[in-house]
């Protein structure tokens, strides 16, 4: 059975210099496969190829069909995707429009499919529920995130894929978050999670890459790289680099 | 200056100011789901004006010649920016709207045109005929180059004006036109009389900015389309084709000016020329509402109306400049305003 993403041999760079280079990786239905790398290993970028917002060389393949040359508006109409990391909600509308617009793929089905399919959102984050009227520009961040997810569920995609969804938020809200992801993968969206935060990502993900500067280095099933002493060691790194930030600012003061 | 001759400029300045009001609400919609500064909303405003004009006398105007070597053009260029992704229906949807439709639009005219057509359906043939030379004029000049920087696209805006301004002499020649107007009744209220036409200025911008509004605030397209303005990265990630917002802003700017075009003409003289500085009143009143907001842009337009007519009482030879100066001020403020925004940061 093929995969309903797959990638193979993919380069995606900025004016000549790679930021992603020669990865091979594929999420199946129903999945959730996550992403995990340091700062500045190419995960979002990986993403926006994916969602065709930036060019790549290599073969992706989604649901069977060929993605090259379809344009971004042609790979949501094939039901795919993107939480971006940045957001990009609709700052100056309401709550309610930002989930409107978020089902536009749909919007031949009428008015009272987009209202059944918004109700449905607001039960995954009741949160969102009370602020329906409100402007998307004074959300929380968390309360942001919440939105940016609800309204890429509108479209109803195959594939969602969702770029550090925990980032900046704290650890309730991100529990928060993770319980909505688990549940969305019960309804049989397949999900592709770029995450810093490996061990959460890892824990809630059935199948997980590691990217470095551009390449994978490590995969396999989620557990297993969780147990992984390279994946610690990675991490480990990471920490004992915020452990000398902290000591240099101790010895300034 | 007595009483009702107050009375009459504030009523000439509401009535020019109506028509300013639709000019800026276009000029801001076009900016903000384009980043096209569209110099040439003018142009339809004269090209309205001029087109209704000629088909009350009787006469097929040289804006339908545009309006096919537009469609072709426009449909040879959307052939090639689509090219990686045609087929056969998109094709056939594609001619039908920038091949057929000009080629109806242009029988029509021929057809209708000896029978002496009424003010309602030359006012609706005018608006048929020059409405969609702005989505042509949106696929063939701006799409190509929408990603390109707002001075860009500023400056291809400028060429866009000066090309239909040297295309309306062509058509219309240098010869300045009135043509009827809906109606030719005057309602006397004491000491003023009001003209029929200049309620139809009002009531019919007031019902279209109604409209709009009903438009951008209820349903999905405009929805869609306010959405493009705030952020075209979210509008794209949600499949809204921002081509496509771009396409239906510049469908309603055609209409816009086109409308003003024939409401106009039958209260001042236009020339192939003028639409220039009536557009540029527009735009005024859009800058002063920031190029972003509604509201503040249709009042502003009210004001350059009024503003002007008592101008034009006063030192009519200045009354342009008056006017136009009186921008200066409201840039300044802006400009404070903001570095004051900033020092807070
Ligand atoms: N528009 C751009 N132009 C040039 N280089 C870019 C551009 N965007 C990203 N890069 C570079 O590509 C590399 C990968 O960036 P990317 O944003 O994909 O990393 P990331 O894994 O998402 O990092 P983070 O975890 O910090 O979000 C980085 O070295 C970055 O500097
Ligand atoms: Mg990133």
């Amino acid at each position: 059975m093929s995969a309903l993403l797959e990638l193979s041999a993919v380069t995606v760079a900025y004016g000549g210099i790679p930021a992603v280079e020669d990865v091979t990786l594929s999420v199946a239905a129903g999945t959730i496969v996550s992403v995990v790398g340091p700062n500045g290993a190419g995960k979002s970028t990986l993403l926006g190829a994916v969602m065709g917002a930036l060019p790549a060389r290599g073969t992706l393949r989604f649901d069977g069909r060929d993605l090259a040359g379809m344009g971004v508006e042609a790979r949501v109409q094939a039901g795919l995707s993107l939480v971006p990391e940045q957001r990009e909600l609709f700052a100056t509308m309401s709550v309610a429009d930002n989930l409107l617009l978020g089902g536009f793929r749909h919007r031949r089905e009428g008015r009272a499919a987009l209202a059944r399919e918004m109700e449905k959102v607001f039960t995954l984050f009741p949160r969102l529920a009370e602020r329906r009227d409100q402007e998307a520009g004074t959300l929380s961040g968390g309360e942001r995130q919440m939105l940016a997810m609800g309204r890429a569920l509108m479209a109803r995609p195959a594939l969602l894929m969702l770029d550090e969804p925990s980032l900046g938020l704290a650890p309730l809200v991100v529990r928060d978050i993770l319980r909505a992801i688990r549940e969305l993968r019960s309804t049989g969206v397949a999900i592709l999670l770029v995450e810093q935060n490996a061990r959460a990502a890892l824990k809630i993900s059935d199948y997980g890459y590691v990217i470095e500067t551009g390449r994978i280095t490590l995969q396999g099933p989620s557990r297993d790289l969780a147990a992984d002493r390279r994946v610690a060691e990675l991490y480990l790194g990471l920490a004992r680099q915020t452990g000398e930030r902290q000591e240099e600012d101790g010895n300034r003061q | 200056m007595d009483f009702s001759i107050a009375l009459i400029l504030v009523q000439d300045g509401i009535v020019n100011g109506a028509i300013y009001a639709l000019l800026a609400l276009s000029l801001v919609l076009v900016f903000t789901v384009t980043r096209v500064v569209f110099i040439p909303q003018g142009e339809f405003v004269a090209y309205g004006a001029l087109t209704y004009a000629g088909l009350q006398a009787g006469q097929v105007p040289g804006s339908v010649g545009l309006l096919c070597v537009l469609g072709a053009a426009a449909f040879l260029a959307s052939l090639w920016a689509e090219r990686h992704q045609l087929g056969a229906g998109r094709v056939a949807r594609l001619a039908a709207g920038t091949l057929l439709l000009p080629a109806a639009i242009a029988g029509l005219a021929w057809l209708v045109v000896p029978h002496h057509p009424g003010v309602v359906v030359s006012a609706l043939l005018a608006l048929l005929i020059v409405t969609p030379v702005a989505p042509y004029l949106y696929r063939v000049a701006f799409r190509p180059i929408a990603h390109a920087s707002v001075l860009v696209l500023l400056i291809v805006a400028v060429g866009v004006h000066l090309a239909l301004t040297g295309l309306g002499l062509v058509f219309f020649g240098p010869e300045g036109s009135r043509a009827d107007g809906f109606t030719d009744a005057i309602f006397d209220f004491g000491t003023v009389s009001v003209a029929g036409q200049s309620l139809w200025v009002v009531g019919l911008a007031a019902a279209l900015m109604a409209g709009l509004s009903l438009f951008f605030g209820r349903t999905l397209t405009g929805k869609a389309l306010r959405a493009t303005a705030v952020n075209r990265v979210g509008a794209r990630l949600v499949g809204i084709g921002i081509e496509r917002s771009g396409e239906i802003a510049f469908i309603l700017a055609g209409a816009v000016g086109a409308l003003s075009g024939v409401l106009i003409v039958s209260l001042t003289t236009i020339y192939y020329d003028t639409g220039f500085l009536i557009g540029l009143k527009g735009f005024t009143a859009a800058i002063v509402g920031g190029l972003a907001s509604y509201p503040v842009a249709a009042l502003a337009a009210i004001g350059v109306g009024v503003l002007e007519s008592f101008a034009s009482f006063w030192a009519s030879a200045f009354k342009e400049v008056i006017v136009f100066t009186a921008i200066i001020p409201v840039l300044l403020w802006f400009s404070l305003r903001h570095h004051g925004v900033e020092d807070e940061e």
